[in-house]
Formats: structure tokens, sequence, C-alpha cells
């Protein structure tokens, strides 16, 4: 059980750092807002973020044991079909990890 | 009515903004907080990490590293690691549009991968300022709240749900979805699922700052030859 001035040090760097990597951008970046490679970034960046962050989510998906992948695969496929179908962020998440439950108790 | 009409309705305008999203961070957060009572640590280290880091996915690893101890270092270097593409969000984050001090150093102060999502899918000519860091501040309420929420239903029930271990990636498997269709292009996603696959296979330690980075290269490969007049039909 870790004491807490180690949990305040970790909070305290973490939160340091965080914040740093937030400002860096806008204290070296101010001139250039309105350059058109910023703005090309800013129309193609986000859709890619955050596919590289789901990929990275799905890092340890067993390839070599496809009932495994399928598992984590099937949940992520209803979760998009159910979203592209009804555009609810909320509900989506729900009946992706109600289907990602479901998979856990067919295939434990 | 204290504020004026247009305060309100920017206000307003934010909360329909958070929507969906604000109600997906509850649920997220309340996962955090069954994490962190069931890593052993007191209920309200939840809202401290929530309140002060306040870093999404990152909260979830500080917790699993800092119960094991994890020297100081470490915890630096991984929160670099995995907190490092939040560098590319001031790229294109309307902070601009943000008039007061403390409502800019807030805005960037709480500049997650939600309110930088929220920001750059509408158009930066309608967004103020005010809805711009309401939704924030409504974005970190529903964190903050998830997590106490969590954390006080774990410590009462000794909660242990496995498949919430999915709704993370739920939510960003939806976000995903939302940003591929607002983009209207299928080139820039494949790019960027490749330059993951890559990075998981060259560097499965640290997969998502190689892949971010190689993402960001990649894209501005393309910027460069697609501003060429005789490669702009290719």
């Amino acid at each position: 059980m870790p004491d807490t001035g180690y949990l305040v040090a970790v909070v305290a760097v973490a939160a340091a750092i965080t914040l740093a990597l937030r400002a860096a951008p806008f204290a070296l970046l101010t001139r250039l807002r309105s350059s058109p490679l910023v703005t090309y970034l800013g129309r193609h960046l986000p859709a890619g973020v955050m596919l590289v962050l789901v990929v990275h989510l799905l890092r340890d998906l067993p390839v070599d044991r496809p009932l495994l992948a399928l598992r984590e695969l099937v949940p992520v496929a209803v979760t998009v079909g159910v979203h592209l179908w009804r555009r609810h962020a909320l509900l989506s998440m729900a009946v992706g990890t109600a289907t990602y439950a479901l998979a856990l108790l067919v295939v434990p | 009515m204290e504020s004026t009409p247009s305060r309100g309705t920017e206000i307003a305008a934010a909360a329909r903004d958070v929507g969906a999203v604000g109600a997906g961070m509850f649920l997220l957060g309340s996962s955090f907080g069954l994490l962190v009572v069931g890593s052993g640590l007191a209920w309200w280290w939840a809202p401290v990490f929530s309140g002060i880091v306040f870093a999404g996915s990152a909260e979830f690893l500080l917790v699993a590293l800092a119960v094991v101890g994890t020297p100081l270092a470490t915890v630096a270097v991984t929160t670099l690691l995995v907190n490092g593409r939040h560098v590319f969000y001031g790229l294109s984050f309307p902070l601009h549009r943000v008039r007061s001090r403390t409502g800019r150093a807030y805005a960037v102060f709480a500049l997650i991968d939600e309110a930088w999502a929220l920001a750059t899918t509408r158009s930066a000519a309608t967004l103020s300022g005010t809805r711009i860091v309401a939704g924030q501040v409504l974005l970190q309420a529903c964190w903050v709240s998830g997590g106490v929420v969590g954390a006080l239903a774990g410590n009462a029930f000794a909660l242990d749900v496995p498949a919430l271990d999915f709704v993370v990636t739920a939510l960003f498997v939806v976000l995903a979805t939302d940003a591929v269709r607002a983009g209207r292009e299928a080139t820039g996603p494949l790019l960027a699922v490749a330059c993951a696959l890559v990075a998981r296979l060259v560097a499965p330690g640290e997969m998502l700052l190689v892949g971010m980075t190689l993402f960001v290269v990649a894209l501005l490969v393309r910027y460069r030859l697609s501003a060429r007049p005789e490669a702009a039909d290719a």
C-alpha cells in the first residue's frame, strides 16, 4: 500500500507533465494559427489520432487465437454499427460494453 | 438572471455539445473510481487524480503504476509518452476564441481528448470562448463526479465488473467514428491505422507515441505532396 507522500508526488509529477504538454504548442505557435498547414492538420489530425488510440487500446489482441480476438473485435464492430445507425455516443458505448460482457460469458 | 442572454445561450449550447460525451465520461469516470478503490486506495484519491491530473485514460495507468510503487522517474516518462499526443492538440484547438486569462489558463489545463474533439469537430466561426470553456468545465464535472460515485459504490458493494474494461475502448471507438465521418476522406484514417500497426510491431513498449509521431510525419509528407500543382490530382 503506497504512502500518501508518494501518491502526492505521483499526482504532482503527472499533472506538471500533462500541463506542460498541453501548454507547449500555444507557447511556441501563437502566430501559426492562420497557416494553411495548421488548417490542414486541424482537418486531418482528429480522425487519425483517435484511430491510433483505438489500435493502441486493442494492442494486446491475440491475433493467433481467432476466437479470443473476435471477443474484442465483435463488440468494437457492434459499437461502430450502433453509432453509425443512431449517432448517440452513450447508447453506442452501452450496447458495445453489453456485447463485450456477453462475449466474456460466451468465450471465457 | 444575472448573466446576459448570450452568455446563457452559449452555456446551454455547451451543455448540448457535451451531452452524450459527458454521460460517457461520467460512466468512464465511475469505472475509474471502481479501479481506485479496487486497487486499495482511499475513495478520495479518485477526485484528487481527476481534479488535478485530469487526463482520462492516463489516470487509469497512473493508479496501476502507483499501487506497485513505480519510481517517480518511470511515472514521469510514462506520462510523457501516454500524454505526448496532447502536444498536437494545441495546433488546432481554437484557444484564440477564449478572451479572459483565467479562461485561457483553464482551457489549456483541461484540454483533454474529448474537449479537443468537441472543439475541433465544430466550426471555429460559431464557437465562442464561453461555449468552449463551459464545455470543458462540464466535462470535468462529469469526470470527477463519476469518479466519486464509482469509488463510493465500489467501497459500498465491493463491485468487480470485468466488462467495464471495454468502456475506454468503446469511448474511443465512438470518438474515432465521429471524427472519421467529419473528416470525409479515407486516406488519412487508413494512414493512421497503418502507422499504429507499424508502431505496434517495431515499438510495442512505446506504441502510442511512436504511432502518433509516424502519423503526423505521414500527414506532413502528404501535405507537401498535395501542395505541388503537378501532384494535386494524383
